[in-house]
């Protein structure tokens, strides 16, 4: 650390700008950090930017907040443009005119899209793709247009084309190159990933030099290519490249390479020894890189550098895995076999659309690159021995040949180096991982949240979980999923035993794969399987048994044995009449009242000998259970929607009652909680349920597995513009695979995070049907839906159930440690102190008593 | 057991619940009666009603468990509703926490009327 202050300035605020500022932080060094901003406001995800199209607001884009940046100290200014650096008195300026001084400046500028010069490229509808600005103005151009064209077929153009092939728009890629991602796949893969493309319905035009851009005749603009052809088109998105955004260093006689990049060293030093330049503005040995990672590690390195560390920037892997509209696609290293000596494997399946190259050194010992299109299942693989120098094997085309059958040469973790990245994105290392296990983490959950591993772009979650599943088994440590002593089995092979067995009982499934007689963690878990499965009455005679004790009473036990009730309120839609009953009851019981989180009204202080009597009253009234008790659903939130709303964009409460009445009563591994909210303004806070609906003006958005709760998680956005019944379908499919597959206790978040391949596996088993399973999850819903049994009402009615309603079995008196006074004109269980001081409010008691007789 | 011991009759075994609790009221003392069914085996076992951990009167109804150990044989527990401590249905001990227990009592079943020995 050093002994005074020092002054660092960071101009650009983008994801490495950011990142700089993180590490700075992070590295305890003494110094007072300031971030100007050009652009109005703070750093933001570049990387999932065309997510903002489907659903992603700015707010979720962003990777700061102003708030964040104070709590940390950090001192900010958006809209600031830095026009000038005077180097000998080091202080810059700013387009306002005003000046920071600094001790070290960080040059953060990245880059701008390179637009070519073509005569016609600055009108109106002729927009570029960087910013969120950008966007804004893409979105409203595509609201005026029917034909986009997207120039540049390169990774970035492409996503572009999605973007616009989502708003609706007919959508053509215009690319110079006789190819698409001339970058990152050969010849072979190009023009496979073009037929892809195309049969999703973008037009792709290879070889094609735009000359003039005109008015046209059908649509706004025509397009004149070189050798005489044409293309119409509304709007034009140029993404033909980026270039750096070296103007302020150039100005300053800062060193630029001669096509442009400041020139920086290991450090990230430019040839000003007090600047640095980290991530698009940079050039390193020539080359400048466009990629987060490697603008990461240049932030990494420069941070290091100013804490006096060793760690360097030596270049990066420029290896690449993505999913282009729903195209798998992967690069690495070396895809073109430039290097000397170079051979190729190839493997391509044409009926199935896939193709796959690898490139290996001359002695067949070392993989330099590969190609990946139609299926990027290898590529975690591939990647490893690229990066680690692994050893290839005698036949390194087994790596890409199909397996059939026989064993697939799966590069097992015990192979890998300690050294090895397992996440690129937040450059975890095996031996991070390890040393995570080593102090106490032992599972993936744990492991990811303690080194970050898996929570970026989520590409190396199988390969982490080989991983930590090969550590914890050379620790001895079998990994067991066996719910107790009493069943050697997780909770979903358990399931699957109840449903292919048709097994109607625990007795029955006891006898058949278990010993003892049961405990409290496996009774709960198979009576909610066999409620799932079969949705018998919970409290019939062999199923009773089963229940916890919340289950048993269908109400909420609270600290000193009386109950809590909810009534299902669905959606938070309640008639006055209504509302008046849950008054008149609640004063009759003289009951604790409360509004609960989920819009609906909680009864506190009943004995268990008065919930029958309640109940009744509350059924008469036309009022049902609203499972607070159960691992099932709870509530369906929701705001008032366009109904009343002068924002809402669809019937919320609408939508959210007919959920509710779906699902209520689906018992479920955990509690389930949704929302529905009517427009964006998302008054209904669905982005923090389990299952969360948005409207949009063209139907619903759909986010899954999120929770309020002790580890708050957000919601991620599922699918966009659903209409209801596709909505009602993905949820019923998402539910029913959470139900099958989750282990007991498990939210959806968890549930997610721990299914290998997470939410786009998710995606694939609910949206693709990669299962085929989705006919048989809806069916099981519907019969779940079909089978629907007010629990209260079948226990008011059967004689048996009611029975056990009673505080004692010989008596009719109550249990005298029921003890209440008076707080703020309602009951509350008295103290212990209270009990005894014997200073009480005996007409509490009595009134109490005077109801149930 | 001692000589004063009373055997007092408190309910029918048609109260009782197969593998589940009820509770019975005898001289005062809230009593957590269980009816453990395993196989052909069927027995009557009561412990106090009283949670000591919640301090509320809720055992009868906790979730009725078995529980293995190395060095000892199975035993039969009830989990608190409130707390899920388990206790012992034979030795009133708390599994969970040595320190704890409640009192039992001695049951049985003399056609069809369960019966209870409380001290006097």
């Amino acid at each position: 650390m050093q002994a005074s202050t020092i002054k660092v300035l960071v101009v650009g605020n983008g994801m490495v700008g950011h990142h700089f500022v993180e590490q700075v932080l992070e590295q305890n060094i003494n110094a007072e950090v300031t971030v100007l901003s050009g652009e109005p406001r703070l750093a933001y995800d570049r990387v999932h930017l065309s997510e903002y199209f489907t659903g992603k607001s700015a707010e979720d884009l962003s990777m700061t907040s102003e708030a964040h940046y104070e709590n940390l100290g950090v001192n900010f200014h958006v809209n600031a443009k830095v026009v000038d650096i005077d180097k000998a008195n080091k202080r810059v300026t700013t387009e306002a005119g005003d000046t920071f001084a600094y001790d070290k400046l960080v040059l953060a500028t990245g880059s701008y899209p390179f637009v070519p010069p073509i005569p016609g490229n600055d009108q109106e509808h002729c927009l570029v793709y960087r910013t969120i600005e950008d966007l804004e103005q893409i979105e409203a151009s595509s609201k005026q247009s029917k034909v986009g064209v997207v120039v540049g077929g390169g990774l970035l153009g492409l996503e572009a084309a999605n973007a616009l092939k989502q708003a609706g728009l007919e959508t053509h890629v215009v690319e110079f190159a006789p190819q698409l991602m001339a970058v990152q796949v050969d010849k072979a893969g190009g023009s496979l990933l073009k037929s892809k493309i195309e049969s999703l319905g973008v037009r792709v035009h290879t070889e094609r030099a735009t000359e003039e851009i005109v008015a046209g005749e059908s649509c706004r603009y025509k397009m004149c290519f070189k050798g005489g052809e044409s293309l119409e088109t509304d709007m034009i998105l140029f993404s033909a490249g980026i270039r750096p955004q070296d103007s302020l260093a150039r100005e300053v006689d800062i060193e630029i390479g001669p096509r442009g990049g400041i020139v920086i060293d290991d450090h990230c030093l430019t040839s000003d020894p007090d600047i640095y330049a980290i991530g698009e503005c940079a050039l390193w040995n020539n080359f400048i890189f466009g990629l987060v990672a490697p603008g990461y590690t240049m932030a990494r390195a420069a941070a290091s550098h100013l804490a006096q560390g060793e760690l360097k920037f030596e270049g990066a892997d420029m290896s690449t895995k993505l999913k282009l509209m729903g195209v798998d696609v992967g690069s690495i290293g070396d895809a073109h076999a430039r290097t000397e000596g170079a051979l190729t494997y190839t493997y391509e399946n044409q009926p199935e659309g896939i193709y796959k190259k690898i490139v290996v050194d001359a002695e067949k010992k070392a993989l330099l690159g590969a190609v990946l299109v139609g299926d990027n299942s290898d590529y975690d693989t591939l990647l490893q021995y690229a990066l680690n120098d692994i050893e290839l094997p005698e036949q390194p085309e087994s790596l890409i040949l199909p397996s059939t059958g026989g064993d697939a040469p799966a590069l097992g973790a015990d192979a890998l180096p300690d050294t090895a990245t397992v996440c690129s994105c937040h450059n975890v290392s095996k031996g991070d991982i390890v040393d995570a296990m080593d102090a106490g983490s032992c599972d993936l959950g744990a492991i990811k949240t303690c080194t970050k591993a898996s929570t970026g772009c989520g590409g190396c979650a199988a390969l982490l979980k080989n991983v930590v599943d090969s550590e914890l088994e050379k620790r001895g440590v079998e990994v067991k999923k066996d719910i107790c002593e009493h069943f050697a089995y997780s909770r979903q092979e358990l399931f699957h035993l109840v449903q292919v067995e048709e097994i109607k009982s625990f007795d029955a499934l006891l006898e058949k794969h278990g010993r003892g007689i049961g405990c409290e963690v496996c009774k709960p878990a198979v009576g909610s399987i066999l409620a799932s499965v079969w949705n018998d009455f919970v409290l019939q005679k062999e199923h009773v048994k089963l229940q916890d004790t919340n289950d048993t009473y269908l109400a909420n036990m609270q600290k000193d044995g009386t109950y809590s009730i909810v009534p299902r309120i669905a959606a938070g839609e309640i008639t006055p009449d209504k509302l008046i009953v849950l008054g008149q009851v609640a004063k009759k019981y003289k009951l604790y009242t409360k509004i609960t989180g989920g819009q609906r009204v909680d009864l506190f202080g009943a004995r268990v000998e008065q919930l029958p009597f309640i109940w009744e009253e509350l059924i008469a009234a036309g009022f049902e259970t609203g499972h607070a008790y159960a691992k099932s659903l709870r509530t369906v939130k929701s705001c008032v929607g366009s109904t009343w709303c002068r924002y809402g964009v669809q019937d919320s409460v609408g939508a959210a009652i007919n959920i509710e009445n779906r699902y209520k009563g689906l018992r479920a591994p955990h509690k389930i909680k949704m929302a529905v909210s009517g427009c964006t303004r998302e008054c209904a806070e669905a982005q923090s349920k389990d299952i969360g609906v948005i409207a949009t003006d063209k139907g619903w958005n759909l986010y899954v597995c999120g929770n309020g709760g002790m580890k708050p998680r957000h919601a991620d956005l599922f699918a966009t513009d659903l209409d209801t019944e596709t909505l009602i379908k993905y949820i019923d499919r998402v539910l029913m695979f959470y139900v099958r597959t989750a282990d007991r206790l498990q939210r959806t978040s968890v549930w997610m995070e721990n299914l290998e391949g997470g939410l786009d596996y998710l995606k694939q088993v609910v949206i693709e049907d990669s299962l085929g399973l989705c006919s048989e999850l809806e069916a099981q819903m519907q019969s779940v839906v079909e089978t629907y049994q007010c629990e209260w009402k079948t226990a008011v009615e059967t004689d048996q159930s009611r029975k056990r309603f009673r505080q004692f079995v010989n008596a009719d008196q109550k249990d005298p440690n029921i003890v209440f006074v008076e707080e703020r004109d309602q009951i509350r269980p008295a103290t212990e102190e209270e009990k005894n001081s014997g200073d009480l409010i005996a007409t509490d008691r009595e009134l109490a008593e005077d109801a149930l007789a | 057991m001692s000589n004063n011991e009373q055997w007092i009759s408190v309910c029918n075994t048609d109260d009782l619940v197969e593998n589940s609790g009820v509770c019975a009221l005898v001289n005062g003392e809230q009593v957590a009666l269980f009816k453990l069914v395993q196989g052909e085996q069927e027995q009557i076992l009561a412990i106090s009603n009283y949670d000591p951990f919640g301090k509320a009167n809720v055992l009868y109804r906790g979730l009725l468990c078995s529980v293995s150990s190395d060095d000892a044989a199975v035993r039969f527990a009830v989990a608190s509703p409130l707390y899920k401590q388990r206790f012992c249905l034979t030795t009133g001990e708390c599994i969970d926490d040595p320190e704890a227990s409640v009192s039992v009592f001695p049951a049985r079943i003399v056609d069809q009327t369960v019966q209870l020995s409380v001290a006097s």
